[in-house]
């Protein structure tokens, strides 16, 4: 029973990263570029529901809407503002700003919101469901994020394969000039994969926050790394990787706390995706790139 | 239209740059004057502990207890004190940029830090810099130097100038235990720890060690690091399969009260059992204290205590910062007061050198007749050491409050 209870919390665990992990690859596989603030987002998200919870007293799926709201926006801002400028620069400067971006929002988190650890209330207050009289505990959280996650794969499948914008995006994904030459608009594109992106990170946070309610500044940042490396792991740029990499790093990472070491835990986590990337230079699921010459 | 994209991001980048300058800097400098006239100078003390970040609620409780004893002792005139406290947001790199700034000001007593990690940095600065220093809760044998390990080696060699007012780890750890065996509280033991945290550590084993020679049945132990301490969903399931009763968490209470939410979700109710890290766990932002009833923890102060020293003390706080005070409150009230006693015992005045104040004052924490009564506890002795000797109380959340066991 422990073995499912682990596992369970394993692909609970795993669909968060899953869905932050959607944001950077969606971003890689269309701007080339690794948008290293995106763990940030997640916090303000997260901030910006429990704000809307305990001080405004809105209700939980509000407050979840509201904070999608403000992160697209602040997605959006900070495409237009901080990598737009450098579309032609190098890779290496719109990394930096990309780093320089995830300072500027956890310092200004500090700022507003100060240091001390604020506690998230669960966006749904249920009580756990207790299976076989009690030996496996399931708790609401898990359940709503994995089926949040598969919910916004299956959405977002849908949206890349037939809406005309969706098309356009992954034209701009295989040849960004070429598609520009095709009439589409190379920049829309692009500031419309940061806006689901980034609403994206405002889901994730909450449902991260409801599962772990304790909210620093800095909450984003490990998630950010671990959901960066499913990214990679499950093949970066590629929609259904994000989803695999996220729940496989998920369950490694719950299940080597168990069964292996708590002090080693991250560490397995990190050796497996580098054999993974030995064996498998574009991760799991990522297509074969061959270079144009 | 691209020079202003420029201009944009130039600013954005300025922008950038202050606000992760405003992040460093030091944000509080909070300096409690004394200025009532026909006394003399004050003796400048200083005190270094996290005012932001995740420990904050301890750097906040110290600033808050030892600015209001400061202002107590300069309303009864003669020997006067000014305080002046630095942020470190519990980092040993910015602890030591704190102390040096306290040193230019002029700092003659330091107050040590407040969290063990970053004191163990700056007590070996103050010990080159003979600087008296008494630590109010930085509880590791390694701010005090001169401990054993447990192969019996002395690593750290003692810091003669460095005190704590509060229990070392080791005492904590071996107190629990005994506390646990006596008073019969748990069959199956289980203990998750931090074992990136030299407090935490220290405290586990020196529990283990303690546990293992009275019997103690510890079951399972986990650990977690500060990188991971987010799920502990596993490391409550082994502990649950292994049918623990009891779980020690010898950690500070920012990951206690994700553990005790977890362990709720699971529906696992086992008793827990914290040490002064825990203290602080009732105050924090918008957290449900129903998740903490029945927490017990070992604590030498308690705000509900129904002496007069405490009740004057726990009402006078409250009326000043609006919150009850918790141990380390207590902790610092009693240093500034003991400093206090300390220097009046040895005609210590402010036109002395810092060096001069500080063999004085070891004289006086060592010698056989000086004991304190404070509100963490009664008769209090330093010995050479630099370890303090009180009782722990054993205490234990009912209704959102801390009641004597």
């Amino acid at each position: 029973m422990t073995f499912i209870s682990n596992l369970i919390n394993g692909i609970s665990l795993g669909s968060v990263y899953a869905i932050i992990a959607l944001g950077y690859t969606m971003v890689y596989g269309i701007a080339k570029m690794l948008n290293f603030a995106h763990g940030d987002v997640i916090m303000v998200g997260a901030y910006i529901s429990f704000c809307a919870t305990t001080y405004l007293n809105l209700p939980p799926v509000v407050s979840v809407l509201l904070a999608m709201a403000v992160c697209t926006v602040l997605g959006v801002v900070i495409e237009g503002l901080a990598y737009k400028p450098l579309r032609k620069a190098s890779s290496l400067a719109v990394l930096i700003t990309a780093i320089g971006v995830s300072y500027f929002l956890q310092n200004v988190a500090l700022l507003i919101w100060g240091s001390a650890p604020k506690t998230f209330s669960s966006i749904v207050p249920l009580d756990s469901i207790a299976l076989f009289g009690g030996k496996l505990i399931i708790t609401v959280e898990s359940i709503v994020t994995v089926v949040a996650c598969i919910l916004i794969m299956i959405l977002l499948t849908l949206f890349t394969k037939k809406t005309r914008m969706g098309k356009g995006m992954r034209a701009v994904s295989e040849d960004k000039d070429a598609a520009e030459l095709m009439g589409i608009n190379v920049n829309v594109s692009i500031s419309v994969t940061f806006a689901i992106g980034s609403a994206l990170a405002a889901i994730a946070g909450v449902l991260l926050c409801s599962a772990y309610p304790v909210l620093v500044p800095t909450t984003g940042s490990m998630p950010g790394i671990k959901a960066f490396t499913a990214a990679v792991f499950g093949g970066i740029g590629s929609i259904p990787g994000a989803m695999v990499g996220g729940i496989l790093l998920g369950i490694i990472e719950i299940f080597s706390k168990s069964y292996i070491s708590t002090a080693l835990s991250d560490a397995i986590v990190f050796a497996v995706l580098i054999v993974v990337l030995l064996v498998k230079p574009t991760g799991i699921l990522g297509k074969k790139i061959m270079e144009k010459v | 239209m691209k020079r202003n994209f420029k201009i944009t991001s130039m600013v954005m980048a300025a922008a950038m740059a202050l606000t992760c300058l405003a992040g460093c800097g030091t944000s509080n400098q909070g300096s409690t004057g004394s200025t009532s006239e026909g006394t003399s100078a004050p003796i400048k003390i200083g005190g270094i502990g996290p005012i932001t970040g995740g420990a904050a609620i301890y750097g906040q409780a110290v600033k808050n207890a030892a600015e209001m004893a400061v202002e107590e002792i300069n309303a009864k005139g003669g020997l006067q004190f000014e305080l002046k406290f630095e942020d470190d947001e519990n980092d040993a790199e910015k602890s030591v940029n704190a102390y040096n700034n306290l040193k230019d000001w002029g700092m003659q007593i330091s107050l040590g830090t407040v969290t063990t990690q970053p004191c163990i940095a700056v007590s070996t600065e103050i010990n080159a810099d003979r600087i008296f220093a008494l630590t109010p809760s930085a509880s590791s044998t390694d701010v005090i130097g001169g401990q054993p390990d447990k192969n019996g080696n002395v690593t750290i060699q003692r810091k003669d100038n460095m005190f704590q007012m509060c229990f070392t780890d080791p005492n904590q750890g071996v107190a629990s235990a005994q506390y646990i065996k006596t008073q019969n509280l748990g069959t199956k033991i289980a203990v998750i720890y931090n074992n990136s945290d030299a407090y935490s550590t220290g405290i586990y084993q020196k529990f283990q060690t303690k546990a293992d020679e009275l019997g103690l049945n510890v079951v399972c132990v986990k650990t977690f690091t500060d990188d991971s301490a987010n799920d502990f969903t596993a490391q409550l399931n082994e502990i649950k399969a292994a049918g623990a009763d009891l779980v020690f968490l010898p950690i500070y209470y920012t990951p206690a009260s994700l553990i005790l939410s977890q362990a709720n979700k699971m529906q696992y109710a086992p008793k827990f059992f914290g040490v002064d890290g825990m203290d602080g766990i009732l105050t924090l932002d918008n957290f449900d204290t129903a998740l903490a009833e029945g927490v017990m923890l070992l604590t030498p102060f308690t705000a509900d205590a129904e002496d007069e020293l405490t009740k004057n003390f726990v009402a006078k706080y409250k009326e000043k910062y609006n919150e009850t005070p918790n141990q380390f409150a207590a902790d610092a009230y009693d240093c500034v007061y003991v400093i206090y006693n300390a220097c009046l015992k040895e005609g210590i005045d402010a036109s002395m050198s810092a060096s001069d104040i500080c063999e004085k004052l070891i004289a006086a924490f060592t010698a056989d007749d000086f004991t304190f009564d404070g509100l963490t506890g009664t008769g209090m002795k330093w010995s050479e050491s630099g370890e303090v000797s009180k009782e722990p109380k054993g205490m234990v959340i009912k209704d959102g409050v801390y009641v004597g066991m």
